[in-house]
């Protein structure tokens, strides 16, 4: 099967990566712990047929499948599995320490922190009681466990070929960093594919079956093409020359079925929102101005006509599908009169407002941010507001002046969910003050903790109920929408099972 | 002694040497009689026309989304024509026809500027060079040669991509770079031209100033050469600013109505499911951009003092 | 002609210095930056700003100049950000592609360019001049981008070509020099050939467009100049047949500034390919500066820019050299 890619993998170390090309394929080639249903995101057994944690969320005992073998031979066991949180735990350098952004994310610290990094070490120990029992001690509990398992970062990878290839050799190279041989050309897992070449001139990432996998696969060979051109992708769909693209242009789908390709849609997994900064302009600081942003913006309208079929207004700050959610919360509906009155008794009538969004990118949750900006900036306009644009380039330093700076009254982001645990979304956007957001709000912060450390199952899904009602009160931000972006295939691929979180395994896949 | 330099310089320095000649008289009769002239000079004069007048002829408010509702891009659906929307809507649910046409606004406006910024600068370093001569001259030559000597796309590229924030500004600034060492070359070829000339040599010998001797009587039959050119440049200056905007160093916002801006969204979008919305733009450009070099072409050549049919 | 070469290399090393001082810098001056690039969307400012030091890219630019230029010299312009490839892998290994490209859309550009000149002079003022005059007009109005999405569109399916891309993906094809037809050629393996000119078909005429209008009007203008000069006149009242005199006299003179032409025109491919590869995913130099520029690569970028700076004096110089001995009235000077 040919696969078009929309970008390059940078290597395949997952390790070391954040980025989601390079997950696509190293989603092939390894396993994790655990992993999710496949188009869900709950959680089922994949190198681990069991999992149990004690001592209040502190300590991880897994039960090993048995008898499985990395693609080098060697056998994948407690010991290896030990050995690879070790290696993270335990990894040098501040280049190297820097790339690993899900474990910065997950484990807070390193065995030795260098560089600028900070933060106390999640992980104490690892201990492998036999070859199918691999024990995991922790310094604190997390909300995020069990799910944070399933993150392709944390995939487990073969200490025999990690040591032989230097794996853990990450040296800058002017403003960018060379990874190790391990990385670039042998990476081993127990995944359905084998890595087996990458031609940077053709642009194709070449992977081919993996007997000895606990899963192998139908297809004897996969080839990712990497085609960055979104027309030019539909293109080689259309001509037969691949087999299946991610991200389509949701104006295509239509099309793309009367051609008889599968648009296959993912279950949302993530949220875009209206960034609300009450730093800089202090009548933002009025919950009221805020109801007046959240009940002046069409969401309605921008989701029918924008986004893909399937993608629905956002309620609150976590996608339906997770733990958490609750439809009991303070709904806006479109109501641009309301919006006006309010705005009225707050005094805020015709007020400017600098409003930020993102150049020369997609997301998954923005298809096209200037659209977006389009299209609330005009709602915004019709509630009197008037609107300062700011238009900065994705890496041109859009991120640092919002994120860093909070120059911005307005903006737009989103997120994509790692993992199955609502902390993933609301926690990270509002669990602590963040110039992004530019407030101040104690009691929301400790709510936000405390669900974070309450014990999994019930109460922890309760617990993020009543933030998100709290959230949805106190509108830091107003959500959009929850898009659904989507992967399409030719008529004769059977068996792909579309991911929310662009988790799909090609193992199950034919091509006829 | 440059070879590839040198024959980019010959059509410009040809041009120089058709300084002193006047625009009016003899050549504009010649003129009128080419039927590549009227053609170039209609198509010309009515985009001119459409683009001045362009807010009063619109039917509609081109930013007005009144038809968004109608819009399912998640469905591919973009309604076409329909009664009181000759030409259909567009992603938005504007008036594509209100669009098209205030569009020509926005893409002359972006034309003339950058051309008017390329013969502003140019003028300006061509004019002190040939007015000081020696190596003022020489220096300011040099430069402009290594700007000249550049693919001209690959210039505008370059220079865009070193801002920071992509903008309609940028584009204009980074096109009109593209200008300013042809009508650097052309004034200082124009200016050498007639400093030999018999008006200035008596006035020179008259004791008038070199200020006056430039201003009063060089650049005046300069005058012809550069609108010659800048009309031409004019026509390139479009093309370029629609590639800009293709490659993502155009202005990002797509409020704007301006053809190059729509030509580039709709071809990577659209093409399948309402081509017009990249047909019209693309039409209406080429046919701008012919008019436009039409008109430069039969400019020239009523100018060129090898004057010949 | 020898210290000629030696005295413009030696001209054009001061220049190549100063480019790189002014590239460097400006590309550093921006906002954003490597770090953003290299981090994605997980990144929070904080690691942003951790990433910055580690890179060394809070240091004063002077210093991040000098390590800059000392790994020039070694050859290493650093890893991209996009591929974390060495980036001046990247650009020897994408050379030969847009090589390829420019040449076949040059080569349609001349074949097709210049008979059509010839005959639109040849049978002046008749339909067929009228026609290529109108062509040629258009050829130069028309956006290169929106040609290549047009053709891609209509013609791809229709016409059997694969319409992205520069070779089929699995295509078990062996690479040596990277010269896809080259390498089918030396390995014999045919398939691989066809293949390769399938894909360079349609982005090759969208490329041509442009070269292929100017280089007819050139050629139409240069034999309207010489079938008017004196030795074509005075080759006629020799008593010379027509034939004789418009192939051997009027062809090889008129040729001259087309050749020239030619040269100029290599300039303008190079800036449509960029546009070109970009439509029809056509993995060459125009390709990777397309990439740099939309993801923001500075390492790329300014190997691009240094690297086309240092190709286009020696092209030059090539050209110059050339000239001289094509045309010995020019040694002379």
């Amino acid at each position: 099967m040919i696969f078009g890619a929309a970008g390059n993998p940078k290597m395949f170390d997952p390790a070391f990566n954040d980025e989601g090309e390079t997950f696509r394929i190293t989603r092939q080639i390894y396993d994790t712990l655990i992993q999710n249903k496949p188009g869900t995101a709950d959680l089922e057994p994949s190198l681990a047929e069991k999992w149990e944690s004690s001592n209040e969320g502190k300590t991880w005992t897994f039960s090993l499948k048995s008898g499985v073998k990395f693609s080098d031979g060697t056998p994948m066991d407690a010991t290896a599995v030990c050995f690879n949180f070790n290696r993270w735990f335990n990894m040098k350098g501040a280049a190297a320490q820097s790339q690993m952004i899900y474990y910065g994310d997950v484990f807070e610290g390193f065995a030795k922190n260098e560089g600028d990094a900070t933060g106390e070490p999640v992980y104490k120990s690892c201990e492998a009681k036999d070859p199918a029992t691999a024990v995991l001690t922790l310094n604190k509990a997390k909300g995020a466990f069990p799910s944070a398992f399933t993150l392709p970062s944390f995939a487990i990878q073969s200490p025999t070929a990690l040591q032989a290839h230097n794996a853990d050799t990450v040296t800058q190279s002017g403003d960018s960093f060379t990874y190790s041989e391990y990385a670039n050309k042998f990476p081993v897992g127990t995944g359905p594919f084998k890595f087996e070449s990458w031609d940077q001139a053709k642009g194709e990432i070449t992977l081919v079956k993996n007997d000895s996998s606990p899963t192998p696969p139908k297809l004897d060979k996969l080839i990712f093409k990497v085609i960055p051109d979104e027309n030019a992708r539909k293109q080689a769909l259309k001509a037969g020359d691949i087999n299946g693209y991610d991200y389509p242009n949701p104006a295509d789908y239509g099309l793309l079925r009367n051609d008889g390709e599968q648009v296959l849609i993912r279950p949302s997994f993530n949220v875009l929102y209206l960034g609300i900064n009450q730093a800089n302009n202090p009548k933002l600081q009025d919950v009221k101005v805020r109801q007046a942003l959240a009940y002046g913006v069409n969401r309605e309208q921008f989701v029918k006509s924008k986004l893909a079929e399937g993608s629905e207004v956002a309620t609150e700050f976590v996608p339906k599908v997770i733990s958490g959610y609750t439809d009991d919360v303070t709904k806006y509906p479109y109501d641009p009169e309301k919006a006006k009155s309010l705005l009225k008794d707050a005094g805020a009538e015709g007020m400017t407002l600098k409003f930020y969004y993102p150049t020369e990118v997609t997301r998954p949750y923005m298809p096209n941010p200037a659209d977006t900006f389009t299209a609330i900036s005009e709602d915004l306009k019709k509630i009197g507001i008037k609107i300062e644009t700011h238009a900065e380039p994705w890496n041109g330093g859009y991120k640092d002046d919002v994120q860093k700076a909070g120059k911005q009254d307005l903006h737009l982001l989103g997120w994509t969910g790692d993992y199955n645990d609502a902390g993933n979304f609301v926690g990270t956007f509002f669990g602590r003050e963040k110039k992004e957001f530019g407030f101040n709000n104690p009691q929301l912060f400790s709510a936000l903790s405390a669900a974070d450390a309450s014990p999994a199952g019930d109460a922890h899904a309760k617990a993020y109920q009543e933030v998100n009602k709290q959230i949805m009160d106190f509108l830091p931000a107003i959500p959009i929408a929850y898009p659904t972006p989507a992967i399409v295939v030719g008529p004769k691929v059977k068996g792909l099972v579309a991911s929310p979180l662009t988790d799909e395994r090609f193992n199950t896949v034919t091509v006829s | 002694m440059n070879t590839l330099l040198n024959k980019k310089k010959e059509p410009i320095d040809k041009l120089a040497a058709a300084s002193g000649r006047s625009l009016g008289g003899e050549a504009l009769r010649r003129m009128l009689r080419s039927p590549v002239a009227i053609t170039g000079g209609a198509i010309t004069g009515l985009f001119l026309l459409l683009a001045i007048f362009a807010p009063l002829l619109a039917p509609k408010d081109p930013l007005d989304r009144t038809l968004q509702d109608q819009v399912q891009l998640g469905r591919g659906i973009i309604p076409g024509s329909m009664p009181g929307y000759p030409l259909g809507v567009d992603d938005f649910g504007r008036d594509f026809l209100s669009r098209l046409i205030v569009g020509a606004q926005q893409t002359l406006l972006v034309g003339v500027l950058a051309t008017v910024i390329g013969v502003l600068i140019g003028v300006l370093i061509g004019g002190i060079a040939g007015a000081f001569g020696g190596w003022v001259d020489t220096v300011l030559m040099r430069l402009v040669d290594v700007m000249l000597s550049f693919p001209s796309l690959l210039l505008a590229i370059s220079i865009a991509a070193l801002f920071a924030n992509p903008s309609q500004w940028t584009v204009i600034l980074a096109v009109s770079m593209v200008g300013v060492p042809i009508f650097a070359r052309l004034l200082r070829g124009s200016m050498l031209v007639q400093r030999d000339a018999d008006h200035v040599l008596a006035a020179t010998s008259l004791g008038v100033k070199r200020g006056a001797i430039v201003f009063r009587h060089m650049l005046p039959n300069s005058l012809g050469p550069v609108i010659v050119q800048a009309t031409l440049t004019l026509a390139t200056s479009i093309l370029e600013a629609a590639a800009l905007s293709f490659l993502g160093l155009g202005d990002p916002d797509p409020s704007r109505a301006e053809w190059g801006l729509m030509l580039g969204k709709a071809s990577r979008q659209f093409l399948d499911i309402r081509p017009e919305l990249a047909y019209y733009p693309a039409i209406a450009i080429i046919i701008v951009a012919l008019g436009f070099t039409l008109l430069g072409e039969s400019l020239r050549e009523a100018l060129d003092p090898k004057n010949r049919r | 002609m020898f210290r000629f070469l030696v005295r413009r290399l030696l001209q054009a090393i001061p220049t190549l210095f100063i480019l790189s001082i002014l590239i460097f810098a400006w590309l550093r001056s921006l906002p954003g930056g490597p770090a953003a690039a290299l981090l994605g969307d997980k990144a929070t400012p904080e690691k942003i700003a951790n990433l910055n030091h580690v890179l060394g890219l809070d240091q004063p630019i002077i210093l991040q100049y000098f390590g800059f230029l000392g790994r020039a010299f070694t050859g290493d312009f650093g890893n991209s950000l996009v591929s974390t490839q060495p980036v001046m892998g990247e650009i020897i290994t994408f050379l030969p592609a847009t090589i390829e490209l420019g040449l076949s859309a040059m080569i349609i550009a001349i074949v097709v360019g210049i008979p059509a000149g010839y005959l639109s002079a040849r049978f002046r003022g008749g339909p067929v001049d009228n026609l290529v005059i109108v062509l040629s007009l258009i050829g130069v109005a028309v956006p290169v981008f929106f040609l290549g999405y047009m053709m891609q569109d209509l013609l791809a399916s229709p016409l059997g070509l694969p319409s992205q891309g520069r070779q089929a993906a699995g295509l078990d094809a062996t690479a040596i020099t990277n010269f896809a037809i080259l390498d089918g050629i030396m390995t014999g393996e045919w398939d691989a050939v066809w293949d390769a000119i399938k894909h360079l078909i349609l982005p090759a005429f969208a490329l041509a467009t442009i070269p292929l209008a100017v280089i007819t009007r050139i050629t139409r203008a240069s034999v309207l100049d010489v079938l008017n000069e004196d030795f074509v006149r005075t080759a006629n009242s020799k008593g010379l047949t027509q034939q004789v005199v418009r192939t051997r006299h009027v062809l090889r003179n008129g040729l001259l500034p087309v050749v020239t032409t030619i040269g100029l025109q290599t300039g303008a491919l190079l800036g449509g390919a960029v546009l070109t590869e970009r439509v029809f995913n056509f993995r060459g130099l125009g390709f990777l500066l397309a990439e740099g520029i939309e993801r923001r690569d500075y390492p790329r970028l300014q190997a691009l820019l240094l690297f086309g700076a240092v190709v286009y004096v020696l092209v030059n110089m090539l050209v110059d050299v050339s000239y001289g001995i094509i045309d010995p009235r020019v040694r002379v000077r």
